[in-house]
């Protein structure tokens, strides 16, 4: 019988899985498979300059396409290289298969050169992982490995193979079935449970949608507009929710949380009955747990128990997939109008949100970028953007219309997520405008992967969001720390210059009747192209609940802080 | 309160260790841990004895059933059980003190199972409490050394707590 070595069964395992491209970096423990790679065409290889762009860049692939996303790396340095983007994985529940090399099976426990107990390590932040030391493991492990990571609630798989396991031989037969007794996810949900959603809804009067990244993850978009639609119940999205539904669908309704909106945060405190689904009650999104949703029945929906009744009181849990659940309600609910609701906040939206989308004259801010992109653009684009001050704005100001064009790092709030992310989207949809939204801090952190893109051809547009400052530190700094501005002033390179060290065009605007001609400028370059907006140093993300405060106090100016404090919205 | 919970597991690498970092990492209290082989080869049995107070019960159920080699795990606290703990314990002992010991041993049905001219290894198996009980009476002495094994428990009657998994889905793999 034809025998393979470790490295072609993990070549081949990766063609069963439906695998057409990884991101890696090779090194020592690695190196069988590299050999084994170029016999396998069907697999492109991207080279990144550093693992954990490896990993971000497998997300970003895996969080558009909803296929898992591979990345690669040796063992020790280029193995914890890759620990950040799998914590962010894990956090998002984003599914991605990361494949290690480990030293060969007799060093291992010895601190052989380049070994770390990379299972120990991620075993923490990783949904599974597996240690191979035995070549007849591998078809099992992939298959199981793939399997886990992109059913129930999907997550991070590591698979960890020793070098002398990639180079042992044996006879190839990918499993078919998958024995896992211990894993069972529950994609119907409760009938009776469902049934009694229903009820609680068809008789609410003030009934409220929270959507989150189950939707995205469960490619349940249309079924939440169905259902938001013959109820006529408004939605509001989290931070990962958002493009799930388009954002000038009379009933989508934007963002809560410490910086969504006024009315958003309001209707959450109003409403009678909170229908959550996809959403895990993240600190950000709930402020002060025993204040939030106080007037509120909630109804939870999760495909994954343990999220259930958590952080907050259930009085009707379920579990299941957003697409299953809501397809079931959708057919069983009442047909229904709140109109009167809907509009009773929509006039808190125009007296209290209004300010934020317009800002004061005379300055040039994100505000700007991000009005003139959304007017541009039409919807038809894929951002991604880093973390910190330009990422809470480009999730408050740009409009979103299409599901998936939305990525960010929200669980772990990683900087340097944009770039590699971008990366992976770009090669997920090759014929799509893919935009990139960094700080100067954050675009600094992976900034090393303009060369990829530049080797890989990809025509990504980046922006710089340049205020100087590591701003969201500096504004929690100017708010509740005494403006003492420690470690956040910034000192950056001619970013332009930079670009064009890459051989990458681009431009400086530093005016906001520039920032058009910019992007049109971007658009019409065929490849990539870099925007630096030189933006006003010191302003704010407002609205603002401050960390660990009621989201019914919320402020709009730095002044209500000091005099009042905080400005009770109710 | 104490709630005990019996948790069965794939022998697979790693699984204690997913176990106890698990408990480590959201803070989970435990007092007694144990594990052991069960009548299938390939499960172990583990058995947790947690604070209900400090500690939210259904989580602890909940993240250890999203470990993927926990197959099942079962809250036995309300259920008719019997829940077991073996203690070894070395007794400052001389002559003079020894038959007083012996008969606090007997009385609880412990067993002698060294002597030496001043120690003596007492052998008492019983329920969490009997033993807490005993070892008070016998603190006294003198305790130099002394070891639990932690929590057994089993449910009552004829059903067990293996029961529909292994008849529908492992009997069929
Ligand atoms: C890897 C990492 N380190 C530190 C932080 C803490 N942090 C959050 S936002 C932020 C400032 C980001 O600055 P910049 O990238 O310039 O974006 P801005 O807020 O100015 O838009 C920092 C340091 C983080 N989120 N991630
Ligand atoms: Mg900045």
């Amino acid at each position: 019988m034809k025998t393979l070595t470790g490295a072609q069964m993990m070549c081949e395992a990766l063609i069963a899985e439906g695998v057409d491209v990884m991101f890696g970096y090779p090194g020592g423990a690695i190196m069988p498979f590299y050999h084994a790679l170029p016999e396998y065409p069907q697999l492109r290889h991207i080279l990144v300059r550093h693992e954990q762009a490896a990993g971000h860049a497998a997300e970003g692939y895996a969080r558009t396409s909803g296929k898992v996303g591979v990345c690669v790396a040796t063992s020790g340095p280029g193995a914890t290289n890759l620990v950040t983007a799998i914590a962010d994985a894990m956090m998002d529940s984003v599914p991605i298969v990361a494949i290690t090399g480990q030293v060969v099976t007799s060093l291992i426990g010895k601190d052989g050169f380049q070994e770390t107990d990379v299972t120990g390590i991620t075993q923490p932040i990783t949904k599974h992982n597996y240690l191979v030391t035995d070549v007849r493991d591998l078809p099992r492990v992939f298959k199981e490995a793939f399997h886990i990571a992109r059913t129930g609630r999907p997550g991070p798989v590591l698979i960890d193979i020793a070098k002398d396991t990639q180079n042992a031989r044996g006879v190839f037969e990918y499993p078919e079935t998958i024995d896992l007794p211990g894993y069972k996810p529950n994609y119907d949900g409760n009938r009776r449970q469902i049934k009694e959603a229903a009820n609680l809804l068809n008789q609410a009067k003030k009934p409220l949608i929270m959507a989150g990244h189950g939707i995205l993850l469960g490619h349940a978009s249309t079924e939440l507009r169905e259902f938001a639609e013959k109820t006529g119940i408004p939605v509001i999205t989290t931070l990962l929710g958002i493009s799930c539904i388009p954002e000038d669908h009379p009933l989508s309704l934007g963002m809560p949380g410490m910086h969504g909106w006024v009315h958003v945060n309001r209707a959450i405190q109003e409403c009678d009955v909170l229908f959550t689904i996809g959403a895990r009650f993240d600190d950000r999104v709930t402020g002060k747990l025993d204040s939030f949703a106080r007037n509120a029945k909630i109804i939870h929906v999760d495909i994954d128990p343990a999220e259930v009744g958590k952080n907050v009181v259930t009085a009707v849990p379920i579990v299941g997939d957003a697409k299953r659940v809501l397809e079931h309600l959708t057919e069983i609910a009442n047909p229904n109008d709140h109109s009167e609701w809907v509009n009773h906040i929509r006039e808190v939206q125009a007296t209290r949100s209004k300010r934020q989308r317009d800002p004061e004259s005379g300055m040039f801010t994100p505000h700007h970028v991000y009005a003139e992109f959304t007017r541009i653009m039409q919807g038809e684009f894929r951002v991604c953007t880093d973390v910190g001050q330009h990422q809470m704005w480009a999730a408050q100001l740009i409009e979103y219309m299409k599901p998936h064009t939305h990525i960010t790092s929200g669980g772990l709030g990683t900087m340097g997520f944009a770039l590699p992310a971008a990366m992976g989207v770009q090669v997920a949809c090759p014929n799509e405008e893919v935009w990139a939204i960094a700080g100067d801090g954050g675009f600094q952190m992976n900034l090393q992967e303009l060369a990829t893109v530049v080797q890989e051809s990809l025509p990504l547009k980046i922006c710089i969001i340049n205020n100087g400052y590591l701003g969201m530190v500096r504004q929690w700094q100017e708010l509740f720390h005494e403006r003492r501005y420690s470690a956040t002033p910034m000192w950056s390179p001619d970013f332009i210059k930079l670009a064009d060290a890459y051989g990458i065009p681009g431009v400086r605007v530093e005016r906001a009747e520039d920032v058009a001609e910019a992007i049109h400028q971007a658009r019409a370059t065929n490849g990539p192209f870099l925007i630096e907006f030189v933006v006003e140093r010191e302003v704010n993300v407002y609205p603002m609940v401050a960390p660990g405060a009621s989201i019914s106090d919320m402020f709009e100016d730095p002044s209500e802080v000091e005099i009042e404090d905080v400005v009770a919205v109710k | 309160m104490k709630h005990t919970l019996v948790a069965l597991l794939r022998d697979q690498p790693g699984v204690l260790n997913r176990s106890v970092s698990l408990f480590r990492r959201r803070g989970f209290n435990i007092e007694s841990l144990t594990v052991g082989h069960t009548e299938t080869a390939g499960i172990s049995r583990m058995t947790l004895v947690i604070d209900g107070d400090t500690t939210s019960v259904e989580q602890v159920i909940k993240q250890l059933y999203k470990l993927i080699d926990v197959l099942k795990v079962s809250d036995v606290t309300q259920d008719p059980n019997v829940t077991r703990d073996l203690l070894l314990v070395k007794v400052y002992a001389p002559p003079a003190k020894r038959s007083e010991l012996m008969q606090l041993a007997d009385i609880f049905g412990a067993k002698i199972v060294d002597v030496v001219p001043d120690a003596m290894m007492i052998e008492l198996s019983g329920s969490p409490e009997q033993l807490d009980r005993f070892v008070d009476l016998i603190r006294p002495f003198g305790i130099r050394e002394m070891v639990r094994t932690g929590c057994l428990a089993m449910t009552r009657g004829a059903s067990t707590i293996s029961g529909p998994y292994q008849t529908q889905e492992f009997r069929a793999a």
